[in-house]
């Protein structure tokens, strides 16, 4: 087992903490689509029927997962972020607005 | 004995009826249900209790329909060549009160009765009506509602039921499957309006409970209506109801769950809650009677260990990601509060935007307790400023008086 392969004991504690999380969120009836987890691999098609592998578009980073709220400004969703789990393991979070129709 | 009978005995004669008579001559069938009691009311108060009440009931119910019948016949037979009206056609064989019939009666009955074409108060109030047989003024005072309102809640229903040319019948064995969330949900609410009333009258809240239970087994039992969400529904009350005598004090207010008495907490209902959780787990449904079945499961087990409230947490957390109520957000916050401590779960719960709900207040003002006790204060003022019943203000009192 890989030294970065976590214990099931910290497996269970970052679960805890994703649902907490999405808990939190949904007890605030701001939560509008759990979104879903997207696999690390996957292809990438470029003009000129260029494909690679990698999820990778220009980003250093890849996009692990998305999910769906709703919130009164693009501020109020970004607090709601610094909750989020990904951000104890170096990771971020990019916070957009859906344009309205 | 005549109440006990009523309860037990009516929606079985008023579902047969209905089943004989059709669902368009509902207002015959409640006149003739109704008419089986008064009658048994008088004869049995001078002469006293006949040696088998309910074949006794069954067979005034069955001499009623025939005089109907009869009379019918004189109508049909004399007047209705002259009025050329639409012919109504009253079945000529007997009442069947066999007891395989009443058990298919009920069940047929508790579907058109959760027809999606009825509102959800329509359901709810026709199935108190018409299947648990309570009065008007027993529905009002669940719902903390007038006369006027469960009339008008009725009429509306039974109008719908004639428009919308509802039939008693079981849904085809495919589409049962689909329509038998609207009964469930129906149940569901029927148990709820019964275990969270605040309405005083405790003695009636557990009827409507055990109605409620008693409807919900006809569908446990039927292999045709039985899945895994009947079952999962099933052991929320069952773990529900084993709480009963313990979450109500003498004069009808609620005790909160800490402070329940667990000798009082009815074994057996848990048992059989136990069975028919499992009997749920088979598949790989996860509906939102799971998730609440579970959560009632572990309001059972008597040690509080932080294991209980870890998963009560983690299926709330599920819970409101695939249903939101505001109930079920507040009880979230009160678990986190039993992991991660008061001053956690004071952040968590000031965000839940539900400053105008009494309970939400009643929450904050217990997590402040001995944090923050002006703020306790506070909160509990405001939380008889939103409180809606005497019940709920007699409680947060007795809470102001204590910090």
């Amino acid at each position: 087992m890989s030294e970065l392969q976590p214990s099931p004991e910290q497996l269970q504690k970052m679960m805890k903490e994703w649902q907490n999380w999405m808990g939190s969120i949904a007890a605030q009836n701001k939560l509008v689509s759990s979104g879903n987890r997207l696999a690390d691999d996957g292809k990438v098609v470029k003009p000129g029927a260029v494909v690679t592998n990698g999820p990778y578009v220009e980003i250093k980073e890849l996009i692990g997962g998305y999910i769906m709220i709703s919130a009164a400004s693009l501020e109020e969703a970004a607090e709601i972020s610094k909750g989020c789990p990904i951000l104890s393991v170096g990771g971020s979070v990019e916070v957009r607005a859906i344009v309205p129709m | 004995m005549l109440p006990h009978l009523f309860r037990t005995e009516y929606r079985k004669i008023i579902s047969v009826l209905v089943r004989h008579f059709g669902l368009e001559q509902l207002s015959v069938a409640e006149d003739i249900a109704s008419d089986t009691f008064l009658i048994a009311a008088e004869t049995w108060g001078i002469k006293g209790l006949p040696e088998n009440p309910v074949a006794w009931l069954y067979t005034v119910a069955k001499n009623k329909s025939r005089d109907l019948l009869r009379r019918n016949s004189v109508f049909n037979e004399k007047l209705l060549p002259a009025l050329k009206a639409e012919l109504l056609t009253i079945p000529d064989t007997d009442l069947d009160l066999s007891e395989e019939n009443i058990k298919d009666s009920q069940l047929q009955m508790m579907f058109a009765l959760s027809d999606p074409a009825l509102s959800l108060e329509s359901q709810v109030a026709l199935t108190l009506r018409i299947l648990c047989g309570f009065g008007i003024d027993e529905i009002a005072d669940a719902f903390l509602t007038n006369r006027e309102t469960i009339n008008k809640r009725l009429f509306r229903g039974k109008e719908k039921l004639r428009s919308a040319r509802i039939k008693i019948s079981l849904p085809a064995a495919k589409e049962i499957n689909k329509r038998i969330d609207a009964v469930l949900t129906s149940l569901y609410l029927l148990f709820n309006e019964g275990y969270y009333s605040s309405s005083q009258n405790s003695v009636l809240r557990k009827d409507f409970c055990l109605e409620a239970m008693r409807l919900t087994g006809l569908l446990v039992e039927n292999e045709q209506t039985d899945n895994p969400r009947v079952d999962a529904l099933f052991a929320l009350m069952c773990f529900h109801a084993s709480r009963f005598d313990a979450r109500t004090n003498e004069n009808g207010e609620i005790i909160r769950y800490d402070d329940q008495n667990i000798a009082l907490w009815n074994d057996e209902l848990i048992s059989t809650g136990h069975f028919y959780l499992n009997k749920a787990s088979r598949g790989k449904e996860l509906s939102r009677f799971h998730l609440e079945a579970g959560i009632a499961y572990w309001h059972t087990t008597k040690n509080d260990s932080q294991e209980k409230w870890e998963n009560i947490l983690q299926l709330y957390n599920q819970l409101l990601c695939l249903s939101y109520s505001p109930v079920g957000a507040l009880n979230r916050t009160y678990a986190l509060s039993r992991i991660y401590g008061k001053q956690a779960a004071i952040l968590e719960a000031e965000k839940l935007g539900l400053a105008k709900n009494h309970l939400y207040h009643v929450l904050l003002g217990w997590l402040y307790t001995g944090i923050d006790d002006e703020k306790a204060r506070e909160h509990m003022n405001l939380a008889l400023v939103y409180a809606k019943t005497e019940t709920e203000r007699i409680g947060i009192r007795k809470f102001l008086a204590k910090v």
